[in-house]
């Protein structure tokens, strides 16, 4: 198969991979109707809507308040938009998670705004991790003045939910191209799982992927496969970041990693560009590749079921 | 595998198809440059610029420093000016460098003062793939 190779319905190679990347128990894929842009379900698993016992909860990525740039002119108005979206989703998340680059520049007016744009949520608890975006001068200060109540070291923390052990990483200090856990964080994550039988469901957060999905760009944590050989004796692992501002799933043994997309502005896929610079997309195709992710989970299944969809 | 009603059937691909596509993802579907120091200078929008360049301005620009290396003599004010749309810093890399700039925005300008030499490696504390360095000779 070559890089112009096509499908008869005119697919490139590119796009197939793209739509192929995720596999899992079973995969669903659904492009049609352009709402949800990709399933992964666990065996026979469909979240009952009235099922008090599962867990649902939402990811959003990268909102980067603050950019001004022609990717998009109107950041703060896509993060509105999502925020809608989770609102009228036709149920309550048990949380919403922020996995970083809340901000652009880290600068005290932005922290304010997503703040309070966070705080119209209706869910029982809204919780981040920080993007390198949110730590550009203060090695994360303002970051966790707004945000870090109640975490340890720089940030990081963990919880307990309806059966799931969830882990909130902090990667994005110290960086040395590559995103950095370090030794306090990497003594945190081994103690914090000790305890936890090897049959509890765990769900790690961090801003960039702890995959190597393209270390040439920094996509990847330096000191990740430390944390993960921690995790390797639990039945199921999942791993959301953010970072990438592009959907990409990918299993290794028993931890799946997705990357989740952006409510801001695309980035380029891998190697397709000189740097992983701000795409400007043309006009009207701009909400396609932002969205938000819908994670649920119900005590009994194997594993959790993480539906993407796009922006309204 | 379950698919649901709704999945266009340009999707079915086969159960082999998938699992070649699945191995194939891992890969970047074009070719890039490997990571290093001076990739720049591979970039095929950049014009060429000097591997080990001795000028004292260092210009930030689409997405990369330029030169990515330069030497200097101990004493040497270096200066770093944006010329990008979108922010940028100036930051040593690791903890405890002496270069660490406030965010830089389209046209503002950094200034550090080298007097000691060494090799100092620095960063984009906001596109941390924006890699550079300086060498200061006694």
């Amino acid at each position: 198969m070559t890089e112009d190779d096509h499908s008869p319905e005119g697919m490139t190679r590119r796009q197939l991979l793209r739509h192929t990347a995720w596999f899992g128990a079973a995969v669903v894929l659904t492009v049609s109707g352009g709402e949800v842009i990709s399933r992964i379900a666990a065996p026979g698993d469909a979240v009952a809507a009235d099922d008090p016992n599962a867990l649902r909860f939402v990811q959003i990525s990268d909102s980067h308040l603050g950019f001004t740039g022609s990717a998009n002119t109107a950041v703060e108005e896509s993060f509105s938009h999502a925020l809608t979206q989770i609102n009228g989703l036709g149920y309550r998340p048990d949380f919403v998670m922020h996995t970083g680059d809340l901000t652009h520049l880290s600068t005290p007016a932005q922290f304010d705004q997503v703040k309070q744009m966070m705080g119209t949520l209706n869910t029982g608890h809204v919780s981040t991790v920080p993007g390198e975006h949110d730590s550009v001068d203060d090695a994360g200060q303002k970051y966790r003045q707004a945000f870090g109540a109640g975490t340890a070291g720089d940030g990081w923390y963990s919880f307990d939910l309806k059966g799931v052990h969830f882990i909130a990483l902090v990667n994005t200090l110290s960086l040395e191209k590559l995103g950095h856990l370090g030794p306090d964080q990497l003594e945190f994550v081994r103690k914090d799982v000790a305890k936890l039988g090897s049959d509890t469901p765990i769900v790690v957060f961090s801003h960039i992927p702890l995959f190597a999905m393209y270390p040439a760009w920094g996509w990847g944590t330096d000191d990740a496969a430390q944390a993960l050989s921690y995790l390797r004796r639990f039945s199921s692992v999942t791993c959301l970041n953010g970072h990438v501002h592009q959907l990409f799933t990918k299993t290794e043994g028993n931890i799946t990693f997705h990357s989740a997309t952006t409510t801001a502005y695309p980035l380029p896929q891998p190697g397709t560009r000189p740097a992983p610079t701000p795409v400007t997309l043309p006009a009207g195709k701009l909400a396609d590749a932002l969205g938000i992710r819908e994670v649920s989970y119900r005590p009994g299944q194997p594993g959790l079921a993480v539906k993407d969809v796009k922006l309204a | 595998m379950r698919i649901s009603v709704g999945v266009k059937h340009f999707l079915l691909v086969s159960a082999a198809a998938l699992a070649l596509t699945a191995c194939t993802a891992q890969q970047p579907p074009a070719a890039a440059p490997p990571s290093m120091p001076g990739m720049t200078s591979m970039a095929p929008a950049s014009p060429p610029v000097a591997q080990n360049a001795t000028t004292n301005t260092v210009a930030i620009k689409d997405f990369a420093f330029a030169p990515a290396s330069t030497t200097v003599k101990k004493g040497t004010t270096v200066t770093w000016t944006n010329q990008d749309q979108d922010a940028h810093t100036v930051t040593s890399t690791g903890s405890g460098g002496p270069l660490r700039s406030p965010t830089l925005q389209t046209r503002q300008s950094y200034q550090y003062t080298f007097s000691a030499p060494g090799t100092f490696e620095y960063l984009c504390t906001i596109h941390p793939f924006m890699t550079a360095t300086v060498t200061v000779t006694p």
